[in-house]
């Protein structure tokens, strides 16, 4: 359970690596991604997964 | 290089004759000008503390733009919340509009790139951060970290930020303790029904929210924001887009609600909107407004928060004086080139210092210019708009051909004043003139009677007569108000005499392409 980058959509904005409450996105060779491993979908974080909310791109999606 | 003022026109110019190729080399321009909207008139009109601090920055005084640089860093590409005008995606080196920026740089890559301009352009007295997203976005952490640089390796240079201000109130005791004197706000709306037709959401409290909700969050953080920063001493200038039929005439009540909070400046701009930008109002139809509709609009602010008219609507990393754009000659690659700077301040002193006996002498000029006018012409004369083609020092010292953009100036038996500028193409490209081009600019300036030009060719000469615009070539290289005053003068007689014609309600189209020539 984890959610994953879009990178052909990305602009590298960085918003969701602030927003990231487990330190989980990270940027690799130009492109934001996403460890699955650390990655909890935000549950029992927030409402909703932050990436996503905070997203202008609406890239940040369940992988 | 030669589409800036350089250093060299500027010194000495009025005073000594104009460069003996005078017409053959733009280059070595020189003349004479003046200035004089909204916040032009320093001290007899403002608080000398206040008039200190925005007499050098070209976004906050009218008349400062004709003489300074400003530079933006592009650090901030993270944003907080969705505009119907904006496409942060959408990159190309030939637009110009907020939110557009070809390289996104690191707090450390901009630091390198602030000293190295500072070292080429000694009119650089500002540097700002305006996204490309929100610079107070993501905690505002790549901003802050580059003005803590800044402010300990170039002290000299005024910093500033500009913000859609949902996160604003968080960070105002930053901003205070950074010295960072100058926010801009962008502020659409007082009125969330209003709001919610420009905001499709905002990132809030780890929530997106949407429709009245995220508008309602928005305005009550704008407002708060202004408050905070105001009550502090911090200048706040405030943007406005304006969007025909959506918030066009709530715009008077923006400004109201600005001016009571304590802002400085309000600046209203036209949307920009064209369905290549990939933005909802552009994909949508939404159209920008005419040039006289914006001006409307203005005149009717006109009393409220002090008006900025000379907003160039620029990207969130230019370079150099309003109106022109040297980011091409500081790409990442060039300034890595540059190995390290030096930062040393002394061409931007003695520059300041030029710049400020230049403008002792000015003001007695200009007044004594409108005085001639006044006791001439006396009240009854409508005044008309004139377009200038100017490369800054307050001078008509640009060639027809070369503009990229015409200086418009209000001038009448009240005054001569700064009101606007229009964009176009360049007409002259590689030593011929283009016929498509030249109809652009003739609907860029089509409200205006005259356009005052270093030099122009017969053949666009003989286009603007047949439209109705006196091209005006006798007052190269002089000061723009003096000789916007002296041309009303005769222009009131040649109208007693039935000569010439007003150009009462003619309009003229703001232009918001793609800047489709190639560069001088």
């Amino acid at each position: 359970m984890a959610y994953k980058i879009k990178s052909a959509e990305c602009t590298v904005c960085g918003a969701c690596e602030a927003e990231c409450p487990n330190i989980a996105i990270s940027l690799k060779k130009g492109t934001y991604v996403i460890d699955p491993a650390k990655c909890t979908e935000c549950q029992g974080q927030f409402d909703s997964p932050q990436c996503a909310a905070v997203c202008p791109a609406d890239c940040c999606v369940p992988a | 290089m030669s589409n800036v003022v350089s250093l060299d026109s500027i010194f000495g110019l009025g005073e000594l004759a104009p460069p003996a190729t005078m017409p053959a080399a733009p280059e070595a321009a020189s003349g004479c000008s003046s200035s004089s909207c909204g916040l032009s008139d320093g001290p007899a009109d403002m608080d000398p503390a206040v008039w200190e601090k925005v007499k050098n920055h070209p976004c906050y005084s009218e008349e400062a733009h004709h003489y300074f640089a400003r530079m933006h860093v592009a650090v901030a590409p993270a944003c907080n919340i969705q505009c119907n005008y904006c496409n942060r995606k959408y990159d190309c080196s030939n637009e110009s509009r907020p939110g557009v920026v070809s390289e996104k740089l690191t707090p450390d890559q901009a630091l390198k790139k602030i000293l190295a301009v500072a070292q080429e352009i000694p009119q650089l007295s500002v540097i700002g951060i305006a996204g490309p997203g929100d610079s107070l976005a993501a905690n505002g952490r790549n901003t802050f970290a580059t003005f803590e640089m800044l402010q300990k390796k170039a002290p000299d240079l005024k910093l500033c930020l500009s913000t859609n201000g949902l996160a604003l109130p968080d960070h105002v005791d930053t901003i205070a303790q950074y010295n960072i004197d100058h926010v801009t706000i962008t502020i659409n709306m007082v009125d969330p029904e209003v709001g919610a037709q420009i905001y499709p959401w905002i990132f809030y409290k780890h929530k997106r929210w949407t429709g009245l909700d995220a508008a309602k969050i928005l305005h009550e953080q704008q407002m708060l924001g202004l408050e905070m920063l105001t009550s502090r001493g911090i200048l706040v200038k405030v943007n406005s887009v304006m969007i025909p039929g959506i918030n066009d005439e709530h715009l008077l009540e923006v400004n109201k609600a600005v001016k009571s909070r304590g802002a400085f400046l309000h600046n209203i701009m036209p949307l920009i909107s064209d369905p290549a930008h990939g933005t909802y109002f552009g994909l949508n139809g939404q159209r920008g407004p005419t040039a006289q509709e914006l001006k409307v609009v203005q005149d009717a602010c006109e009393g409220g928060a002090k008006l900025m008219r000379h907003c160039r609507q620029c990207r969130a990393d230019a370079v150099g004086l309003l109106g022109e754009d040297r980011g091409e000659e500081f790409t990442a690659d060039k300034i890595e080139a540059m190995g390290i700077v030096e930062y040393d301040d002394e061409a931007r002193r003695s520059y300041r210092e030029h710049v400020e006996a230049e403008r002792a002498g000015r003001h007695a000029s200009k007044a004594a210019a409108q005085a001639d006018v006044r006791d001439s012409v006396g009240t009854t004369v409508d005044p008309i708009l004139i377009a200038v083609a100017t490369k800054g020092g307050e001078r008509i010292n640009e060639h027809f051909g070369h503009a990229k953009e015409f200086q418009i100036y209000e001038v009448g038996p009240g005054g001569a004043k700064f009101v606007g500028h229009r964009r176009v193409d360049q007409y002259c490209e590689g030593g011929s003139g283009d016929v498509d081009t030249l109809d652009g600019v003739l609907a860029a300036i089509n409200d205006c009677t005259a356009v005052f030009v270093a030099k122009i060719g017969g053949c666009p000469s003989k286009s603007l007569a047949e439209a109705g615009i006196e091209p005006v070539d006798r007052f190269a290289f002089d000061y723009i108000e003096e000789s916007a005053l002296a041309y009303f003068k005769d222009y009131a007689e040649r109208l007693d005499q039935g000569v010439v014609q007003s150009r009462a309600g003619q309009d003229a189209v703001i232009r918001t392409g793609a800047l489709t020539a190639r560069r001088a």
